[in-house]
């Protein structure tokens, strides 16, 4: 399927590139403005509850929205490791673990520490222990590289779950009970966060996931993130040209596992119950999926992905034999049309992009990154990247 | 005294039932779902079946949910109990014209995490008037709370967490006895009739293998002399076997599900340890002795239900219907559904009255006679202890 | 049933050192008040409270030289043969990664089609599941023998399928790497709910045809006639593996893809034939691993049996040094034998641990594994 653009019927393709061209050649501004009614959606969707997407009857829609956008929030904070810094990372589910656990620590009844703490006073805690763990896992790992590094990483997420299984005051499969969950009531004074209405908890972590992408933005356009792409595209020629590489994966790794933390706070609040029976190397593989089937790279791409790994088998839920047969069906399918994710990561000058663009080309010319044919390169546009081409070298190219 | 009149009339059903089986089994081929008939042989002869007297008149729609793993983790045990429900919903439907129960479905996945949103989903179904589940503590912990406010009756047919009726729930009934009866019997048993002064406890890392070791531990005191962990999942035993032998126990108690169960005692007996090997309800499963051919000869299986001579005709009439016998806790589910359909042939139409039903019944049903506490516990649970002989398990005597 | 309430597991004074209040007339000890503490009150968490995380009176973990010492040379054996059939489904994930630098994920599941091969073959040969079959030996391994080749042949062809299917497909499309992994878990999926929707969720019936009896002792430990044909066999199907690799024409032509496949494909090696071969072949040894499997734990053949193992033979593979075969081999007996020392020393719920701990503290010091070569340069 190349770039065949047959009668005046515009490709998908050529759709996607005209919407993104149209993105791209609005200001800031112009760009937020657009956004609001999105935003607006993604509020509304619960309580519009439309037909045909609902997963009801089968599953409750708000917190099957609320799963969704938990692992949207993992998602973009495994997307800094994975799709920034070029890292593979299978053990991710670790740091989702330590946030979760940190929740049940530091709130439950049954945990050891006997305190209760409220839940926004565990957020921050729960960040920063994931991030020390973070730090504390990548300073050996992170030397290692490609798959090494995947299965290293892996290994330390089954360490994780294992050790919440073996150390007798993690309480293994018993679990923490009645986990703190944020406060709030609405104007009757009934509870906005509770276990069955998850309607506060979709809108918080939609939220949460809107100030996080900020963030990410801003990070990428910084030295940080420039420095995330020299590693992941070529580690040796970064370290060749002053970037210090070690000390950027390792920051790429804190950060997501500070993310990855936050979102296993929000996890442990809305269950309201942790026990060891969610942190398995299969979710730890799915988190993977989510990135890979969005678009490694591209944030609203791994939110796509992310929403998509965790529907499929909600809305199959009335259907308990085969929603996991369709999930892996839909996986394949996926993957076999789009191998470079729903939304292929682009590729574009980022600092001071817009500028550089506007001088290079006019003003109102945006980055037309669809190209992968020559023709269309020649016009400036950068080509799609797929970032495992060199995510990591071969063990063998490592230089052993 | 209770305890003696209830042994004698186990002994009873299981003459009688010895002497019926017979008839039973001719009745097999036309049995399909349509359940005891009057006058049906080989179950307690006042046992309440789901065919009730076929007078039963309840509303168009009036469902019942089963929520437990579906095509989750541990799915057996979900499927065992899931089936005896629709059994029960079969049976009863057949027999009552004029009340049509629907059994709704809801695939927890066996995890608290996936449990809420579908738990949810049939809260906010208000047709749905009762629950038969969820089969483990775990998941039970984390939704126990939703489902206590939402005032929807729930009869566990397997969790056996002694902590879940100590939160103060008033919906959550248990059907069947708990750790804490099982594991002091164990103990007795153990220690009075095998007399036994060095007993190994070998323990799965689930909430149920956890409970229940602690009990019995405490029961036998000094003489539980070793203690020895295992992993759910886990085939293969050697090393394990290594430590049992170097203690070499005057009996060894298992406690988890037969899946380990069924590879271990296989081993123990290879490596040529023929310790009396006591398993509890997890363990008592026709799965078990498949599973271990020859070796389980002469294990002890101790459970909180009656003899299983007493209900051949459930077995047959589940064996026709599901093409594999019954399996742990399908008895139990049954007679919780036959609980809650009772109560709908009343007439009743709302979720208080399902409550009230239940908290103030008193009947026998195939397993036991089913008659509840304040906190949900049992009034009285018995529990036998059992032996396989051969390629069966039969009653041994009674032991609590 | 009330009376029994200090048997409570979840009353056990261990469980909440701070719960000093059992209600009179038993029940469980009533929670201690909650205290509410806000983000200023910080200085509340003393540290003393973390003293329960580190003291605990029932220990969660033990140093048990002794039994270390004492069960050294049957763990050793027994280790060996377990490590044994991690070795054989580790050599199909290095056999696919040194041609392909892809982690195979969905290996673990052919390995259960294999292993689904043998059992229906000895259904298909009249044995009832739980019976224990009399039979004279040689038809014993006859049978053993032509389980053990439908396993092949089957995992073989599957291997094959799915690389057709799900790889190909992919690799025609220029895809990146990830593409595959998460092509290969899909495919992990589809394939383990297909033999759960056909198969049940139970584990099948126990058929043993051979039941193992100790046929000679080592230092004490005793070997068992089923030990000793694994060992053998494995170590067998490993030299043929090897030769095959680096002596035939058609290793030849997997040695060079792996080495550089454009530059192969010039000197006019069929790429695509190679692959197939490379599936083939690892297929074709999570077959006998199957067996062996089987064997071992005639309890295995459940539709989710794979998992585990299959993780645990990638790190194998990994530790060996991936894309090496002898490091698969080595990586596979070793994690086996330092598993079950795991086990004696620490206990039983640490293996696992031991496994993953072992491995991260491994590629420590041998960033690639301890043999850490390529398939390519795997060349005696």
């Amino acid at each position: 399927m190349t770039e065949t653009h047959s009668g005046a019927r515009p490709t998908i393709k050529q759709r996607m590139a005209d919407l993104s061209t149209f993105w791209n050649s609005r200001s800031r501004p112009q760009q937020w403005v657009l956004l609001i009614p999105v935003v607006a959606f993604l509020f509304a969707l619960p309580v519009l509850n439309p037909p045909i997407i609902t997963t009801e009857p089968a599953t409750d829609f708000p917190i099957a929205l609320f799963s969704a956008a938990v692992l949207a929030l993992i998602a973009i904070g495994l997307n800094v490791v994975i799709g920034q810094a070029g890292l593979l990372d299978l053990g991710y589910v670790g740091f989702f673990a330590i946030g979760a656990y940190s929740a049940a620590l530091l709130s439950s009844p049954d945990s050891v520490l006997g305190i209760r703490l409220s839940w926004i006073a565990i957020v921050p805690i729960a960040m920063v222990a994931t991030m020390i763990s973070g730090v504390i896992l990548g300073t050996p790992t992170l030397r290692l590289r490609g798959d090494y590094l995947a299965i290293v990483t892996l290994g330390f997420g089954e360490i994780d779950r294992l050790l919440a299984d073996n150390i007798e005051p993690l309480r293994g499969n018993r679990g923490f009970q009645d986990i703190a969950r944020p406060g709030g009531t609405y104007p009757d004074g009934s509870p906005i966060f509770t276990q069955t209405d998850a309607l506060g908890f979709y809108w918080l972590a939609v939220a949460i996931i809107i100030i996080v992408l900020m963030f990410m933005g801003n990070l990428e356009r910084s030295r940080v993130g420039r420095a995330w792409i020299a590693v992941r595209e070529d580690e040796d020629a970064a370290e060749l040209t002053g970037v210090p590489t070690y000390k950027f994966k390792i920051w790429a790794f804190a950060i997501g596992a500070a993310v990855g933390g936050l979102s296993g706070t929000l996890f442990a609040a809305q269950v309201g119950y942790v026990n060891n029976q969610r942190f398995d190397v299969t979710t730890s593989i799915l988190y993977l999926a989510a990135v890979v089937l969005g678009g490694s790279g591209n944030k609203v791409g791994v939110i796509v992905g992310a929403f998509l790994v965790s529907y499929i088998p909600d809305r199959f839920q009335f259907e308990p034999q085969y929603r996991f047969l369709v999930f892996g069906l839909a996986l394949i399918i996926l993957m076999a049309f789009r191998p470079q994710g729903l939304l292929g990561m682009r590729q574009h000058l980022l600092t001071y992009g817009r500028q550089a663009y506007a001088r290079l080309f006019g003003a109102g010319t945006a980055v037309r990154p669809t190209g992968l044919s020559p023709s269309t390169r020649a016009t400036g546009d950068l080509p799609e990247v797929t970032p495992d081409d060199h995510a990591g070298t071969s063990p063998r190219g490592g230089g052993e | 005294m209770i305890r003696r009149r209830l042994a004698a009339a186990g002994a009873l059903v299981a003459a009688v039932a010895l002497v019926l089986s017979g008839c039973a089994n001719q009745e097999g081929g036309q049995q399909q779902g349509g359940g005891p008939q009057a006058g049906a042989p080989a179950q307690p002869s006042d046992a309440v079946l789901p065919a009730g007297n076929g007078q039963g008149r309840c509303a168009p729609g009036t469902s019942i949910g089963y929520a437990g793993t579906i095509a989750g983790q541990n799915a057996a045990l979900g499927i065992a109990i899931v089936n005896a429900a629709q059994l029960a919903v079969d049976q009863h439907n057949q027999a009552n014209p004029n009340c049509q129960v629907t059994l709704v479905r809801a695939d927890t996945g066996g995890t608290p995490d996936t449990a809420t949103g579908p738990v949810t989903a049939l809260i906010n179904n208000p047709q749905v008037l009762g629950l038969v589940g969820l089969p483990f503590s775990g998941e039970s912990r984390a939704v126990g709370p939703a489902l206590n406010a939402a005032g929807i009756v729930n009869i566990t047919p397997s969790a056996t967490n002694p902590g879940l009726t100590q939160n103060g729930w008033t919906n959550f009934f248990r059907g069947l006895g708990n750790d804490a009866v099982q594991g002091p019997a164990i103990g007795r048993y153990i220690q009075q009739r095998l007399n036994a002064q060095k007993v190994c406890i070998i323990k799965d890392d689930s909430d149920y293998g956890i409970g229940l070791a602690g009990t019995v531990t405490q029961a036998l005191g000094p003489a539980a002399s070793c203690q020895v962990d295992v992993k759910t999942n886990q085939r293969e035993f050697s090393a394990v076997i290594g430590q049992v032998q170097q203690q070499a126990p005057q009996a060894i108690f298992y406690s988890g599900y037969y899946q380990e169960a069924a590879p271990l005692i296989q081993q123990l007996r290879d490596a040529g340890v023929q310790t009396t090997f006591i398993g509890p309800d997890g363990v008592k499963d026709e799965q078990y002795v498949v599973n271990a051919a020859g070796s389980a000869d002469g294990s002890l299986l101790s459970c909180p239900c009656v003899p299983q001579e007493g209900f051949t005709d459930f077995s047959n009439a589940y064996r026709q219907a599901f093409g594999v016998a019954p399996q742990t806790y399908s008895a139990e589910s049954y007679d919780a559904t036959t609980i809650l359909l009772r109560g709908l042939d009343q007439g009743i139409a709302d979720r208080p009255g399902l409550l009230n039903h239940v908290r103030n019944y008193n009947g026998q049903g195939l397993t036991k006679r089913f008659q509840w506490g304040p906190t949900g516990e049992l009034t009285n649970t018995p529990v036998w202890m059992y032996r396989v002989q051969g390629n069966t398990i039969v009653t041994d005597t009674q032991i609590g | 049933m009330t009376a029994a309430v200090p048997a409570l597991p979840h009353c056990r004074p261990t469980d909440r050192p701070r719960t000093p209040s059992y209600p009179p007339g038993g029940g469980c000890p009533t929670s201690p008040p909650e205290r509410v503490i806000s983000v200023l009150d910080l200085a509340a968490l003393d540290p003393g409270a973390l003293a329960p995380l580190v003291v605990h009176a029932e220990p969660w973990i033990n140093f048990d030289v002794g039994l270390l010492v004492d069960r050294f040379w049957a763990n050793t054996i027994n280790g060996l043969a377990y490590g044994s059939v991690y070795a054989l489904i580790a050599l199909g994930y290095t056999l696919v990664y040194g041609v392909l630098q892809l982690i195979n994920f969905a290996h673990s599941e052919i390995f259960v089609i294999g292993v689904f091969g043998v059992y229906l073959t000895f259904v298909a040969l009249g044995f009832e599941p739980g019976a224990i079959p009399n039979l004279p030996l040689a038809a014993i391994i006859l049978d053993l023998v032509l389980a053990g080749l439908v396993a092949m042949a089957v995992a073989g062809l599957a291997a094959i399928g799915l690389e057709r299917v799900a790889y190909r497909p992919l690799r025609r499309r220029n895809a990146p790497r990830l593409a595959f992994l998460i092509t290969a878990i899909g495919a992990s999926f589809v394939i383990q709910q297909v033999i759960r929707i056909w198969r049940g969720s139970n584990p099948e019936g126990t058929i043993r045809l051979l039941p193992p009896s100790p046929a000679f002792t080592i230092f004490g430990a005793p070997v068992t006639n089923l030990q000793i044909v694994i060992i053998l066999a494995s170590i067998a199907m490993f030299v043929v593996t090897d030769r095959f690799v680096n002596g035939s024409r058609l290793g030849r032509g997997i040695r060079a893809v792996a080495q550089d496949p454009a530059t192969a494909t010039l000197m006019g090696v069929n790429r695509e034939r190679v692959i197939t071969i490379t599936f083939l072949v690892g297929g074709v040894l999570a077959g006998v691993a199957a067996l062996f499997y089987l064997m071992t734990i005639p309890q295995g053949a459940v539709y989710n049996g794979g998992f585990l193992l299959g993780i645990k033979a990638f790190t194998a593979a990994v530790l060996g040094g991936i894309g090496n075969l002898r490091g698969a081999l080595l990586g596979g007996l070793i994690l086996g034998v330092a598993e079950n020392y795991g086990q004696s020393l620490f206990g039983g719920d640490w293996r696992d641990v031991v496994a993953f701990v072992l491995l991260v503290l491994v590629l420590m010091f041998r960033p690639t594994g301890i043999l850490g070569e390529s398939l390519a340069r795997a060349r005696a």
